[in-house]
């Protein structure tokens, strides 16, 4: 409310967010959809149990050609050679200390990489990848592309309407496809924990696609803050708040995402002190927290063990729809992350109790086939 | 309504004799969102006015609802603790949080009446 939007950047599909009744906020430098007329709690219920739309034209899209694999398998630790054509994997740019300069989404497309990174580091990453690969590769940034995410348990369904071959797609598959009439780039692919899509559109036809994919049966727009606290309950990472320079993918709980030869060879930035910390375990460890009560807790608030000493802080938290009940995660120190093991939320002076439990809070529902 | 007083931060006080039924505005439950966890103040308890009184959790943020006058609180709405959502849905009725017994009255001359506090709100969009 306090800002002021002057300065702020629109997508392709901000006129139709505003016909839909969307609360417009400042996200990352663009004015995004935060909700809808129906308010967050029942965008996410209905993404839980139809489809939902989310607009995330704010993110950066490019695609790199030329020695591509190998070039940007020396900025993030995933393994890159050995990704498929038609397949997608999710990785981290990392710096010289292992800390997460971003996390982003690479698909081989064939004749190169397409890549997803967040908003908020969209300039810096592209940045990155200039001065580190320009003489190994061409990269073109596609602001010229929306996109989307068709989410939800029903989304497949919806989408074979526009797109019979979307739903032979398995989850984290890639294909340039038509959808309806415009041909896109699409992953089985996002941000909820749900079966589903994202869908990159020429941003001359985007309007019209959206319109025809919100017509399709069970599917409604969803706003940022809906989207948020479905990756919540999916456990997954939003960079700036659980994941940042300061964080390694280690610590992170992100180990799963940087294959065997990557963990041997190395050779990405940070991987002496990446691998010590595989070798060694590290100091501190993302887990996730149910709380025992209704109050929630929020990013930075203090854990504690049991015996009231500090030993992490939360780094996003909440109130889960589908969990009905507040959920957070955050850092602590190994020791205290085993599952089951008791802690104390500090909110406003009081001591909130939970447990440390397994992550993802609400299961994935992922199509593998 | 008519004797409902607004505060600049969305909080509403109906006053019955000398005990004020405090809560917070249409307004400020449409600007929340839905509305998950409340923190009531303890029966027996003294504010000042504009000290923090109770606290609102919606599904996006915590945010603080002030004392509108100096005084005791006397009763909690208990069935919030059930039903948050009951600040959404009705918040000039259900969605009330506390009963506070008014220490000076002349506290709520600074307050605004609803024509007012419709034309400030008006303002803020």
């Amino acid at each position: 409310m306090d800002d002021i939007p002057g300065d702020l950047k629109r997508t392709v599909l901000y006129d139709l967010h505003r016909s839909l009744g969307a609360k417009m906020v400042p996200f990352a430098g663009y004015e995004m959809p935060v909700q809808y007329a129906n308010g967050i709690l029942a965008e996410h219920l209905h993404t839980r149990q139809a489809a939902s739309l989310f607009d995330v034209s704010h993110m950066g899209q490019a695609i790199l050609e030329g020695d591509a694999a190998a070039a940007l398998e020396t900025l993030v630790p995933a393994d890159l050679a050995g990704l498929a054509t038609g397949r997608m994997r999710y990785t981290q740019f990392t710096n010289e200390n292992g800390g997460i300069l971003d996390d982003l989404m690479v698909a081989n497309m064939g004749a190169g990489l397409f890549i997803v990174v967040n908003a908020s580091r969209k300039e810096a990453d592209f940045a990155h990848i200039k001065e580190a690969l320009a003489e190994r590769i061409v990269m073109w940034t596609l602001e010229d592309r929306a996109l989307v995410a068709l989410q939800g348990p029903t989304a497949a369904d919806a989408l074979s309407a526009l797109a019979p071959a979307a739903a032979e797609m398995k989850f984290m598959g890639f294909a340039e496809m038509e959808v309806g009439d415009v041909a896109c780039y699409v992953s089985r692919s996002g941000y909820t924990g749900e079966d589903g899509y994202e869908i990159s559109i020429p941003a001359d036809s985007a309007v019209a696609l959206v319109e025809k994919i919100l017509a399709l049966p069970g599917v409604v727009p969803g706003g940022l803050g809906a989207r948020d606290t479905l990756r919540l309950e999916a456990g997954l990472c939003l960079y700036g708040s659980d994941i940042d320079e300061q964080t390694t993918p280690v610590e992170a709980d992100l180990l799963w995402s940087i294959a065997k030869r990557r963990r041997e060879e190395g050779g990405f930035p940070g991987a002496p002190i990446i691998q010590r910390q595989i070798a060694d375990g590290p100091g501190r460890k993302r887990v996730g927290i149910r709380l025992d009560g209704r109050a929630p807790a929020r990013a930075h608030a203090e854990i504690q063990n049991v015996h009231g000493s500090v030993v992490g802080e939360v780094t996003s938290g909440g109130f889960g729809p589908t969990i009905d009940g507040p959920i957070a995660m955050g850092y602590v120190e190994s020791n205290c992350a085993q599952p089951g093991t008791e802690v104390n939320l500090v909110v406003r002076g009081k001591l909130l109790p939970g447990k440390i439990i397994e992550m993802p809070f609400v299961a994935h529902r992922y199509f593998k086939g | 309504m008519s004797d409902m007083k607004f505060t600049k931060d969305h909080e509403w006080i109906a006053v019955d004799g000398d005990v004020g039924t405090v809560g917070i505005s249409e307004y400020a439950q449409e600007q929340l969102g839905d509305v998950v966890f409340v923190e009531l103040p303890e029966t027996g308890k003294a504010f000042s006015k504009g000290e923090e009184a109770a606290v609102v959790e919606s599904v996006k943020a915590a945010s603080e609802v002030f004392a509108p006058v100096d005084g005791e609180i006397v009763e909690t709405n208990g069935s919030l603790e059930d039903e948050p959502g009951a600040v959404n849905s009705d918040a000039f009725g259900n969605g009330w949080f506390f009963k506070i017994k008014i220490a000076d009255a002349s506290q709520l001359d600074g307050l605004m009446d609803k024509a007012a506090y419709d034309a400030y709100t008006a303002e803020l969009d």
